[in-house]
C-alpha cells in the first residue's frame, strides 16, 4: 500500500491518507491484519510531515478501522467492503435509475455532481465533518505540544 | 527559562525561544522585537519576503550573528554554548564547503568534529545521488554540493536542524527525494526543523508549525492547523459603499472588492452574520495574504507565545 498525495487537490494531506485507506478497505486492497506503512515510510516516499500520517491513523483508529500495536506498527482491524454497496445491490440499482432520469431531464455531469454533493451534505451533515473540525482545532497528539 | 513548571506554562521544551530579539545593520533594523517559541519536535516553516530577516534569525540561532537586542535560546542554552553547538546544525543558503576537499574528506571532517556523527546516514545521502566519494567539492554540480551539505548536516544527528532556503537550487526530483529524507529523519529521531523557504505550496504538507516575518517583525507564529482554523475566507456581494459591517466587525487581514463582489480574509470575532460563503483558507492563501499586507495584525498562537519571568504571556 502506497499513498499518493495530490498537492493541488485542495484536500488536506491527512484526509487524503484517510480517504485512500478507506478506499483500499472498501476495495479489499487492505484486509484485517494488514500493516499500514509507517509514518517514516510515508514521509520518505511522499515527502510529507510525519504528523500528517499519524493524524490520519489516529482518525482511522477513532473510527475503529485500524489499531496501533506498540513497536510493531498500525494494523487494519476491519474491512469496509459492504454488501449493501455492492455492484448488484438494490441501492446501487436505484441510484443508477435516478441518474438515468437526471440525464433524460437534461442535467449535465456537473449538475448531477453538485446535486449529489448538496443532498449528501444535507443528509450526512455532522457525521464526519464534526470529527474533521475537532481535529482541525488542534487536538493534542503524539508529536504535538499537548497543552 | 520557562520549562512548563509554572501554571499554564508550556508543557513541551522549547527548541528555540526568542525574547524581544532584534538585529540592526548599518542600513537599519533587519529584525525587531521578535518574541516566539518553537516547541521541540516541530517542522517549522520560516516565511517572509526577501530581506524580511529570515537569514538573520537563522544566523542568530546558529551563532553566526549576535543580536543587537533581546535574547535567543536554543534548548534553553545560549547559541554560543557548547550545548547549543552540539545539538544544532545549520545549512546555509550558499552551502559553504571546502572546494579542495573530496566528498570523503568532507564527511571525515564531519566525523572528526562531531562526537555523535552518523557516518552511514551521511554516506546514504551522498550515495543516493551517485556523488563519487573521491570527487573534489569544487568539481561538483550545484545540486550535488547541496546534497553533500545535507549529508554533513544530517550526519551530525542534530536535535535542531536550521535550513536556509535548502531546496532552492535543486531539480524537482532531488528536491522531493531530499525532502522525503528530511521528513523521514524527523519521523525517526523527532528532530526539530526550522526551514526558510519561498516555495509556499511545498511547505503545505511539510510544515506543522509556522513563523512568518515581514518588514523585520513577527506576523504569524504557531501550529499550522490552529493558524488556518483561526481564519475564514468570506465571499459575497456588497450592498452600500465600503466594506459591509458583517466583515468589519471581525479582524480583517485582507479584503478585495471587484464590482459587487467582496473577498475577505478575516479572523472571526464571533459568528459570521449575513449571506457569506465561508471557506477555510489553505496555507498558501493565508501566507500570501499576510505577505501582501505587512501591517495586518499579527497572530501568535498560544503554543508559540513566550512567557516573561512573572509567567505572563508577552505580546509579540
Amino acid at each position: 500500500m502506497e499513498f499518493r498525495i495530490d498537492r493541488r487537490s485542495g484536500v488536506a494531506a491527512y484526509q487524503q491518507i484517510v480517504q485512500q485507506t478507506k478506499q483500499a478497505l472498501r476495495l479489499g486492497v487492505l484486509l484485517p491484519g494488514d500493516r499500514l506503512p509507517t509514518a517514516k515510510e510515508v514521509s520518505q516516499t511522499c515527502a510529507v510531515n510525519p504528523n500528517t500520517t499519524l493524524k490520519a491513523y489516529r482518525e482511522l483508529e477513532r473510527e475503529g478501522l485500524v489499531e496501533p500495536r506498540p513497536g510493531l506498527g498500525t494494523f487494519v482491524r476491519r474491512s469496509l467492503a459492504r454488501p449493501q454497496a455492492g455492484a448488484d445491490s438494490p441501492l446501487r440499482t436505484e441510484l443508477a435509475g435516478w441518474m438515468d432520469r437526471a440525464r433524460e431531464a437534461g442535467l449535465e455531469r456537473e449538475d448531477v455532481t453538485a446535486l449529489v454533493a448538496s443532498v449528501l451534505e444535507e443528509r450526512y451533515a455532522g457525521s464526519t465533518v464534526a470529527a474533521a473540525n475537532a481535529e482541525a482545532l488542534g487536538t493534542p497528539g503524539a508529536r504535538s505540544t499537548g497543552e | 527559562m520557562s520549562n512548563g513548571m509554572g501554571l499554564g506554562g508550556p508543557a513541551v521544551e522549547s527548541a528555540i525561544e526568542a525574547h524581544g530579539l532584534g538585529k540592526r545593520y548599518r542600513r537599519g533594523w533587519a529584525l525587531k522585537d521578535c518574541s516566539f517559541r518553537l516547541p521541540t519536535g516541530r517542522i517549522c516553516g520560516l516565511v517572509g519576503p526577501n530581506g524580511a530577516g529570515k537569514t538573520t534569525l537563522l544566523g542568530i540561532a546558529a551563532n553566526l550573528l549576535e543580536p543587537t537586542e533581546g535574547t535567543l535560546r536554543v534548548f534553553g542554552a545560549a547559541p554560543e554554548s557548547a550545548e547549543a553547538n552540539r545539538r544544532g546544525a545549520f545549512l546555509a543558503q550558499e552551502k559553504p564547503l571546502f572546494r579542495r576537499f573530496t566528498v570523503e574528506e568532507t564527511l571525515r571532517m564531519g566525523r572528526e568534529l562531531n562526537p555523535g556523527w552518523d557516518q552511514k546516514a551521511a554516506e546514504d545521502i551522498v550515495r543516493a545521488g551517485n556523488v563519487p566519494l573521491g570527487a573534489k567539492i569544487g568539481t561538483l554540480s550545484g545540486g550535488q554540493r547541496t546534497r553533500v551539505a545535507f549529508a554533513l548536516a544530517f550526519g551530525k544527528r542534530p536535535d535542531l536542524l536550521l535550513l536556509d532556503e535548502p531546496m532552492s537550487d535543486l531539480d524537482p526530483l532531488v528536491r522531493h527525494e531530499l525532502m522525503g529524507t528530511l521528513m523521514a529523519e524527523a519521523a525517526e529521531h523527532g528532530t526539530t526543523v526550522l526551514m526558510s523557504s519561498h516555495m509556499l505550496t511545498e511547505l503545505e504538507n511539510v510544515c506543522d508549525y509556522l513563523v512568518v516575518i515581514a518588514a523585520g517583525g513577527l506576523r504569524l507564529a504557531g501550529e499550522v492547523d490552529e493558524l488556518l482554523a483561526a481564519h475564514t475566507l468570506l465571499t459575497g456581494a456588497k450592498a452600500g459603499e465600503g466594506l459591509p459591517r458583517d466583515i468589519t466587525r471581525h479582524t480583517v487581514v485582507e479584503s478585495r472588492v471587484s464590482g459587487r463582489q467582496v473577498n475577505a480574509l478575516v479572523r472571526p470575532d464571533g459568528p459570521i452574520d449575513g449571506a457569506w460563503q465561508t471557506d477555510t483558507p489553505n496555507l498558501e492563501e493565508l501566507l500570501l495574504a499576510y505577505l501582501r499586507v505587512p501591517d495586518a495584525p499579527p497572530l501568535i498562537s498560544p503554543s508559540a507565545q513566550v512567557t516573561d519571568r512573572a509567567g505572563k504571556a508577552v505580546a509579540a
